[in-house]
């Protein structure tokens, strides 16, 4: 038994036509006890940026309030909002400062670029290694079983609307064969114009 | 005292008590990234080619199907790495910068020597810790240069190299079909064919070929030289029925500021009541 | 102990190893789909790029193993020898069902030095319907509609639990619910197609090759298998139940 899998918990992110979409499930538990169905993992940055954090959940706490304090630094200091790929570097060196003790934690981000408008989704392992990846990034304890699945249902160019769909799908039949994930779920859609945040109806069990 | 948000260098051991802690308590520490990989590089008549695969894995897991593993240090110096891909990729950093820096300082072309000194000396301060196995090459005022660095500091300097998972597949290629002085388009043929056999024959490394020449001009990154390994197109579509995931709750943020601008003048009648 | 361990090491035989690779089969109304591909791995290295993990057993059973290539292709052996001992003795072809509890029989056989083979039988019942029985290393066997087994079986089970059986799709408005089970071959055979170049992007064990058995029920026509280059295996017993062979190239790296 990893500390990775001590609270349980998969997030998801994948790449749409001009959005994205970032997707997580809501449990938490105490090994093999849930102990919450509304633990959230997924949180806003900016505007359309998002960060996901799966891993052990103290460590999922400290660093969302880590990365908040930095952001308001950042953005107070250079008077503008972070950049998706100027966050990614970002979480990328604050995990490998703690190279040797990391934080137990594997983040994924997705946003779209205030300046170009592009999509942009990355993750990263405990120690801060970015991956840019062109399709979907996975991460948790289902991640094995989210990358099987992703990479049979997603496709290029999915309008937002269809990535709700093909995210959702992959999220929820992923998570319902991990028992330390589950207990709901929840996904935002992230457009040039707007952000859809749902609550998916998921297994319970 | 400054607030520390821009902080200084250096690793940060803060968690490490605890870590050790939670280890002792029979809990195994999470696997970090790391390159398999095959990585190469060969001397050639008038400069150095690297070569490299694509594939980064977490276990028997693919994470990255087209990752980069040569890493730039300076315009005439280039470092593929395998090992630990965050290692790799911070340690190449971070010597690029002082590389850059003593340039400046020196106002010397930099040399690869200065490179493989400042990256053994680092890797040896960390006894293996720190686990980037690199593959070193450029072109300076003293000629082409080829080293490998092993992730405990030792250095050696051939004129044909391979690291990683896939280093005895790659170096069999190399000493059955290397030999000096070849030509520029022979040699990148041969790193290709190296790197191809790490991939076809070391799961650890796979997806595509990346090739980076360097001669005394120029260096040119041919990334994704090769690309073998492309997926055919699925059999059938996957898209879903929009409204096939049931959802209990919805919330939309708009990004778009607007506001409505109503003129005070039309709410007031056409005649005033002065009565 | 002069290297600071507290305790002596143990070193000790172990008498298994993983080859890797990964299997499938899905049960259609009257065909069972059993697929496997062919790379045997150990560690980093590919022992062979064609090592099948599929094996017929009768005219219309299948059996897919998975796990420790030495216990797999000793107990296939095992089980074609008493389905041989089974039909001089009874004179007749083994019923899908009777070899399903034989495997039980002969895997809990082995409670205590257990077979180290990940199972699955598909074929066709008596009563003519298609059928996968799955089955874990000491002989809990179960009837299913699909199933996923070996390296990468986590990879491709949740994707079939969407795609097979419909799972976490709502039907559309007025439609008639999802009935698992009733896919026509020629929805099957790209779903298993796509589960294993799937597995094959994601997972380093599986690639090069790809072997479908489709195991066909007495009299189903057999059309829609032609256009997929299916090789049919001469049947023992002519005129009933028909297993047939497609074959796909995987990714090799």
């Amino acid at each position: 038994m990893s500390i990775m899998d001590y609270n349980g918990g998969s997030v998801l992110a994948m790449k749409g036509k001009n959005c994205v979409a970032i997707a997580s499930d809501l449990r938490l538990g105490n090994q093999a006890m849930t102990v919450a169905m509304n633990f959230e993992k997924v949180f806003p940055v900016t505007d359309c940026l998002y960060l996901g954090l799966a891993g052990l959940a103290s460590d999922v706490i400290t660093l969302r309030e880590r990365f908040r304090y930095r952001v308001n630094m950042y953005t107070i200091k250079e008077e503008r909002q972070i950049e998706p790929a100027t966050f990614a570097q970002l979480v990328s060196s604050t995990l490998y400062e703690k190279r040797f003790g990391p934080y137990f934690v594997e983040p994924v981000i997705a946003g779209i670029s205030k300046k170009t408008g592009e999509p942009f989704i990355a993750a990263t392992d405990v120690i801060g290694c970015l991956n840019f990846a062109k399709d979907f990034v996975v991460c948790g304890t289902a991640s094995d079983k989210l990358f099987g699945v992703a990479e049979g249902l997603w496709e290029p160019d999915l309008e937002p609307e269809d990535l709700f769909e093909t995210i959702s799908q992959t999220l929820m039949n992923a998570v319902d064969r991990d028992a330390f994930s589950g207990w709901g779920a929840i996904v935002h859609v992230i457009t040039p114009e707007k952000v859809i945040t749902r609550t998916l109806k998921a297994r319970m069990d | 005292m400054s607030v520390d948000v821009f902080r200084k260098g250096g690793f940060d051991f803060s968690n490490a008590r605890r870590n050790a802690f939670l280890e002792g308590k029979g809990m195994p520490l999470p696997k970090a990234t790391s390159t398999g990989t095959t990585i190469v590089g060969c001397i050639y008549a008038d400069g150095i080619v690297l070569g490299a695969d694509t594939r980064a894995t977490e276990g028997p897991i693919v994470a990255d199907k087209n990752c980069e593993k040569i890493h730039y240090i300076t315009d005439n110096i280039r470092c593929c790495g395998a090992g630990t891909a965050a290692d790799t990729e911070y340690t190449t950093a971070m010597i690029s910068s002082n590389m850059e820096l003593h340039a400046l300082s020196t106002g010397r072309q930099p040399r690869v020597a200065t490179a493989m000194t400042m990256l053994k000396q680092y890797l040896f301060r960390y006894q293996g810790h720190v686990g980037a196995a690199l593959v070193l090459g450029g072109v300076d005022p003293t000629g082409p240069q080829l080293f490998t660095i092993h992730p405990h500091g030792s250095v050696d300097k051939l004129p044909y190299v391979t690291m990683g998972s896939g280093s005895l597949a790659a170096m069999a290629v190399f000493e059955t079909t290397w030999r000096a002085g070849m030509t520029r388009e022979e040699a990148i043929q041969l790193v290709a064919a190296a790197i191809s056999a790490g991939i076809f024959n070391d799961l650890g490394s796979g997806s595509n070929v990346d090739v980076c020449v360097i001669t005394k001009d120029k260096t040119d990154m041919l990334r994704n030289y090769e690309m073998p390994n492309q997926r055919v197109e699925k059999e059938r579509k996957y898209g879903f029925r929009r409204g096939t995931t049931a959802w209990k709750s919805e919330s939309i943020r708009s990004l778009i500021a607007s506001e409505t601008v109503v003129p005070v003048a039309q709410l007031v009648t056409d005649e005033m009541d002065i009565s | 102990m002069a290297d600071g361990h507290q305790h002596p090491i143990e070193h000790r035989f172990n008498p298994y190893a993983e080859n890797g690779g990964t299997v499938l089969a899905i049960a259609g109304a009257d065909f069972a789909v059993i697929a496997g591909d062919t790379r045997q791995t150990e560690g980093y290295s590919i022992q062979t790029r064609y090592a099948p993990k599929v094996f017929k057993l009768t005219d219309r059973a299948v059996l897919a193993v998975n796990g420790f290539q030495a216990d797999c292709s000793e107990f296939v052996k095992r089980v074609m020898q008493r389905i041989e001992w089974y039909r001089h003795a009874h004179s007749k072809q083994m019923p899908l069902k009777a070899i399903a509890r034989m495997i039980q029989t002969m895997l809990y056989g082995k409670r205590f030095f257990p077979y180290y083979t990940y199972n699955i039988l598909g074929g066709i019942e008596e009563d003519g319907t298609g059928a996968v029985y799955s089955f874990d290393p000491v002989g809990s066997y179960e009837r299913e509609a699909c199933r996923a087994a070996g390296a990468a079986s986590s990879l491709i089970q949740p994707f079939l639990d969407n795609q097979i059986y419909f799972k976490n799709q709502t039907p559309a408005p007025g439609a008639a619910p999802f009935v698992p089970g009733n896919l026509p071959i020629d929805v099957v055979l790209p779903i298993v197609i796509d589960s294993f170049t799937s597995a094959t992007e994601r997972h380093i064990e599986v690639g090069d090759g790809l072997e479908m058995f489709v195991v066909v029920a007495k009299g189903r026509d057999v059309s829609q298998l032609a256009s997929l280059n299916a090789e049919e295996i001469p049947a023992t017993n002519p005129g009933e139940e028909r297993v047939f062979i497609v074959r796909r190239e995987l990714k090799k790296d």
